[in-house]
């Protein structure tokens, strides 16, 4: 979920330009406390959307160009879209006091819970989000948001590892493979930089949550990443692809989609067998929205065959939309093995959620590690 | 009037904030709340931070030292060309700014990989490959390439200032090339060099780009604590601190920088 990382199409995120966003963003992080959200008056399902205009906030790149057009083509309703470069930023918008003059925004999922949990979000009405039931049944039961009580998911995927087949002399198996390398791998290898995956491997390597906050797990996490960091030629969240392509390393800790960026058949991605995380980049609606049925329907149109197309064909995520996935599967999946993940395999992933307080620490191992 | 107005708009006021962040607690989004507190000033002298500090001195310290190695002999060179093709030099020298930093930086990985152009020269001659990607070394070198204009600019203007009667008399007088570098050159520029060193040293000690892209978490500077702090820990207050840190450094360093600049100004005389 929680992608700091930029959300390009994939010819951009082949150039600078994503790299060179992703770099200065924003990760994951949490907090504490808050109201539950509580639903307001019931919205109008007959509701004239061509009388309501709404403004949607989402990373640059990461949907249609031509949504705006095809919106209001479908619907009636006016659009407009603005851009928010990272998670913490928009969350800094919306949690800023005020009116924020945004209707919908993308947040990814941990985000929306810490959202819903300040109470800023108007509950998902699923009346009026009738496509929710093209979705898989495991897209819609995450853990921070079962049941799409406030969020509707827009992309899902997880985290593993991309490594060079034509490199090793066996293919990575577990998470220890790369946490301590056989010695044809050492200095050929490359971890995230950004909490919570920087911990995840380690996390699940030595058996806990992905989502752990207990202090004496999360010292032997560090003590871990302590170990493996000599090991490492770097952290890297921006250009690990380009180190896979050009063989400098053997293998990255990746999110799924990002392998396929390399454009390099060798690569391989493969989910440890010790298990990763599942994350999810869903729409929410804010409470503050004066055009809330505009809102819903925004959502479902996201939902539709039409624009989950688009995002699991050029961004190369995975769609929640049962449909267009096993398409995708079928037309894609043998040149980006991410896109053929199965929905159970990947539902055994953990769920990421709002770390709260927690965020801090997992920092503070961050910067221990990469001080080492 | 408006000086002052200026002064305390962008200046006054931000800086006021910061202070008083720094001695709140981080709020749920990031933000700040009370209680008071001096945990967040507490922490900075906790032995990582002062370690990533000290590191963070050295590398911004370091790039400066290049960049006036390479600096000084290039704006020398400037001054000796005919008038228009000052011109040229000095647009040569600007014009990397004018190519976005993230953009120039990229391209450094480009080169310094271990299947990258240099790697691949030293292989060439029997020496590589090497990692230069992801090193302390690549930070420094990022650096430095970084702001080696704001080096050459100062250093320019004062060799300009600079009345080439004295360096002729020297000679004449029978002082070698060293001697009048020594005596002349370097004391009468002082203040450009102060200067460049003060530009080149600043915004180094900040930055946090090239330590990410070039460092690849092996050379974590003060610049990535602070962004972290504010955009991954949401720990607004703690990240103010280590602001204020930074920030105190390099008033002392300012003051350094006017008092030396004070001292060369009275020989001057």
């Amino acid at each position: 979920m929680a992608r700091q990382r930029t959300r390009a199409s994939r010819a951009s995120i082949l150039g600078i330009a994503g790299a060179v966003c992703a770099v200065l963003l924003a990760a994951c992080g949490g907090g504490s406390s808050g109201g539950e959200a509580s639903p307001s008056a019931s919205l109008d399902p007959n509701a004239d959307l061509s009388k309501q205009s709404i403004v949607v906030s989402n990373w640059d790149a990461y949907m249609d160009p031509d949504v705006a057009l095809k919106f209001t083509d479908t619907t009636k309703a006016n659009i407009t879209v603005a851009k928010h470069a990272t998670n913490e930023e928009i969350v800094g918008k919306l949690t800023a006091g005020g009116d924020p003059g945004i209707d919908v925004a993308f947040v990814s999922g941990q985000y929306a819970q810490a959202l819903n949990e300040a109470g800023l979000l108007e509950p998902i009405d699923p009346k009026l989000v009738p496509n929710l039931a093209n979705l898989y049944p495991e897209s819609k039961n995450l853990a921070f948001d079962p049941g799409n009580k406030f969020s509707v998911p827009y992309a899902w995927g997880t985290t593993g590892i991309c490594y060079r087949e034509d490199l090793m002399s066996a293919p990575p198996t577990s998470w220890n493979d790369l946490l301590n390398p056989a010695p044809e791998n050492v200095k050929k290898t490359l971890m995230l930089a950004t909490q919570p995956w920087m911990n995840l491997p380690a996390a699940k390597a030595l058996g806990f949550s992905a989502n752990t906050t207990d202090q004496g797990q999360l010292d032997q996490i560090k003590q871990q990443l302590l170990k493996t960091k000599p090991t490492l030629l770097g952290f890297d969240d921006v250009t690990f692809y380009e180190r896979l392509a050009s063989g400098e390393v053997n293998m990255a800790v990746a999110w799924d989609g990002w392998c396929n960026y390399s454009g390099d058949p060798n690569v391989k991605f493969v989910v440890p067998k010790e298990g990763a995380d599942l994350w999810a980049d869903t729409m929410v609606v804010l409470k503050s929205s004066k055009n809330k049925e505009a809102a819903m329907a925004y959502i479902n149109f996201m939902i539709g065959d039409e624009m989950q197309s688009w995002m699991t064909n050029n961004i190369l995520y995975k769609s929640p939309n049962k449909a267009v996935a096993e398409k995708a599967a079928a037309e894609l999946g043998a040149d980006y093995p991410n896109i053929a993940m199965t929905p159970a395999d990947l539902a055994k992933g953990e769920g990421l959620i709002d770390l709260g307080e927690a965020a801090k620490i997992y920092q503070q191992i961050a910067t221990e590690v990469q001080a080492s | 009037m408006p000086a002052l107005t200026y002064l305390i708009v962008l200046m006054v006021v931000p800086l006021t904030l910061v202070i008083a962040y720094a001695f709140l607690t981080a709020g749920r989004f990031g933000g700040v709340q009370g209680p008071v507190t001096l945990d967040n000033i507490g922490r900075l002298f906790e032995p990582l931070y002062l370690g990533i500090l000290v590191s963070s001195v050295v590398n911004a310290g370091l790039a400066t030292f290049f960049a006036f190695l390479i600096g000084f002999p290039a704006a020398l060179a400037i001054t000796r060309l005919p008038a228009t093709w000052q011109t040229a030099a000095l647009v040569a020298v600007v014009l990397p700014f004018w190519t976005n930093f993230l953009i120039r930086t990229y391209a450094w990985i480009i080169l310094l990989n271990r299947e990258g152009i240099l790697s691949d020269a030293l292989g060439l001659v029997g020496l590589g490959p090497v990692d230069f990607l992801y090193t302390r070394q690549a930070v420094i070198l990022g650096l430095t390439y970084a702001y080696i204009p704001l080096m050459v600019l100062p250093i320019y203007a004062s060799l300009q200032r600079l009345d080439p009667t004295l360096l002729e008399a020297a000679r004449n007088l029978g002082a070698g090339p060293w001697r009048r570098f020594r005596t002349i050159l370097l004391p009468l520029t002082l203040p450009g060099i102060i200067t460049g060193c003060l530009f080149v040293f600043i915004p180094s000690l900040g930055n946090f780009v090239i330590p990410e892209l070039l460092g690849g978490g092996n050379s974590q500077m003060i610049g990535n604590l602070v962004r972290d702090q504010f955009l991954k820990s949401r720990d607004w207050p703690f990240g103010s601190a280590l602001a204020l840190m930074v920030l105190a450094l390099l008033v002392v360093i300012v003051m350094f920088q006017a008092s030396a600049s004070r001292r060369t100004r009275r020989w001057g005389a």
